[in-house]
């Protein structure tokens, strides 16, 4: 067999493998399904769900939430990493800020961001933005600092303003750095819009898991993590996609 | 020949430049004293070991490193005010580095004609351009490859192309064909010396080639290293337009043996 075949074969047989031994494990282990139903209960669930529309809306305000604030963090955090790499007292002044910034664990704001901004939208976009910001930001700082001296050299001879080197120079050099900061960054991304569902709400993934949780609907809460599996997975895919394509030219091709 | 005619043709003039890195004991004198001046349309090569500052005291005429001591005219402007460049008196300038410098986000002719773009010309007009001066240093089939994808050699071609784009008047090389085979680096060096005395630019080449320094300069410029310094100034009496079979010649070997002599006298 060909390496292109086996590499699309071996995950396939290696993820039944899995479900068929979760499931022959909950019938002779006599689990109970409170605890850990089996797939094909999820499944059912799963299917159920998809055809209602209560869960695309809920899947929207999620997206919603987590793209809003993916794209606040990857704003801010460019502007304050290109402003502080360009402008060294910057970074001086907003140091504590920063490191002590970096230490609270991110997640401990979202109650006190629940009470500044509401039960709404609002608070779970900031929680998103938060837990997204610094990925972007430090990779922008980092990217933008280490823009190549003989590269600014070159766009010192040909006497560059400012605007030109931005776009023509610091923008490209950082960008793969950049990106890959927002790989990492929309996964946290949806990571603080659920939770900010879970604390509260009434809208959203999260805020549905935990309703499936409270009526012991286990199948159900399953199955809202398997979607929200899927939206992670979709946006990660979506962001890496657009990284590749703009990274091209660090492989070296000639069609890129 | 009138004061202010002589006065007009002055292109470079360098008085008592040095230049030191750092400071106490683990200062670097990179260049020390040196004064050179040129005339317009004047071709001079620095030649010198490595570590000798002639990359320094390129970069000081370009206006990208700052003089410790010294002035650096360029038509009579100082490129440096203390340790603020003067981006009027450098304006002239084109600079060709070590390495290629090409930036990996733009195809060979995209690198070729950055200069054109910084300086505002439109799209259609800078390619039309790039892709003429591409041609005649031979990367006509790269025009669209990615400089990732070029080998050394056309890398240099292409560096060397965008310094040219602009029809500069004052072209500092810093071993631009270094990297090249001895033939290319043949007719590169033809090429070179043509658009130099077609458009009369001023030419500062540092190389490592006696033979090359010889063939091309009207003076070369001998530096010694520990301190760097500049140990001697040697006219190339040589009738221009010149073609590869001067190097054959009794004149020219003997100003080879000349040079290689001076060289080893400043060790
Ligand atoms: N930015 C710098 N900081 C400290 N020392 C430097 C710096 N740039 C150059 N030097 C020192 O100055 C001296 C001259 O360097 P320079 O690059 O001008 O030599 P060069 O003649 O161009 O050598 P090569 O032929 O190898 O290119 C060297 O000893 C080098 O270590
Ligand atoms: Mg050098």
């Amino acid at each position: 067999m060909s390496e292109r075949t086996l590499k699309i074969a071996l995950p396939a047989i290696s993820v039944c493998l899995f479900l068929v031994g979760w499931s022959f494990y909950v019938r002779t282990a006599e689990v109970s399904a409170f605890v850990l139903p089996p797939p094909e209960a999820i499944l059912v669930a799963l299917i159920e769900m998809v055809q209602t529309r209560e869960l695309w809306d809920h899947a929207l305000v999620t997206v919603t939430e987590a793209v809003s604030g993916f794209l606040i963090a990857v704003g801010l955090g460019i502007s304050l990493g290109f402003i502080m790499a360009r402008i060294p007292p910057v970074e001086w002044a907003a140091k504590p800020f920063i490191v002590l910034l970096q230490l609270i664990p991110k997640i401990a704001l979202a109650p006190l961001f629940i009470l500044w901004f509401g039960f709404g939208l609002e608070s779970k976009i900031v929680i998103a933005a938060a837990l997204a910001f610094f990925p972007v930001f430090s990779n922008a700082l980092q990217a933008f600092k280490s823009v190549e001296p003989g590269d600014k050299d070159v766009f010192t001879i040909l006497q560059a303003n400012p605007v030109q080197r931005f776009y023509l120079l610091d923008v490209p050099s950082a960008l793969p750095v950049i990106l890959t900061g927002t790989e990492v960054a929309v996964v946290l991304a949806m990571i603080g819009a659920i939770v900010g569902e879970f604390i509260g709400g009434n809208e959203g993934l999260g805020y549905l898991a935990v309703a499936h949780l409270q009526n012991l609907a286990v199948p159900e809460l399953f199955a809202v993590i398997v979607i929200l599996a899927m939206v992670g997975l979709l946006l990660y895919t979506l962001i890496g996609r657009l990284r590749q394509s703009f990274s091209a030219w660090h492989v070296s091709s000639e069609t890129a | 020949m009138p004061f202010d005619a002589r006065q007009d043709r002055m292109e470079i003039n360098v008085s008592g430049l040095t230049k030191v890195f750092g400071d106490g004991p683990s200062a670097v004198t990179a260049i020390k004293d040196a004064d050179l001046t040129m005339e317009r349309g004047e071709f001079v090569s620095l030649l010198g070991p490595s570590g000798c500052g002639k990359t320094t005291l390129l970069r000081i005429v370009a206006g990208l490193e700052s003089p410790t001591e010294g002035t650096v005219e360029i038509r009579g402007n100082a490129v440096w005010n203390g340790t603020r460049r003067s981006a009027a008196a450098t304006r002239p300038v084109s600079m060709m580095f070590q390495e290629a410098r090409l930036f990996p986000w733009f195809t060979v002719v995209e690198n070729v004609a950055l200069p054109l773009r910084i300086a505002g010309v439109g799209r259609k007009e800078r390619l039309e351009r790039a892709t003429a001066i591409c041609e005649t240093v031979g990367l006509k089939e790269f025009l669209h490859h990615r400089p990732n994808a070029l080998s050394g050699g056309m890398r240099q071609r292409a560096s060397l192309a965008r310094a040219l784009v602009t029809e500069p008047q004052l072209l500092l090389l810093d071993e631009p064909f270094g990297a090249l085979d001895a033939m290319t680096r043949d007719a590169l060096n033809i090429e070179l010396m043509d658009v130099c005395a077609r458009a009369n630019v001023t030419t500062i080449l540092v190389t490592h080639s006696i033979s090359e320094a010889a063939f091309l300069s009207d003076r070369v410029v001998v530096l010694a290293p520990r301190p760097a310094r500049i140990t001697a100034m040697i006219d190339m009496p040589f009738d221009r337009p010149r073609g590869l079979e001067l190097q054959q010649s009794m004149a020219f070997q003997k100003m080879v043996g000349e040079l290689r002599q001076k060289l080893s006298e400043g060790e």
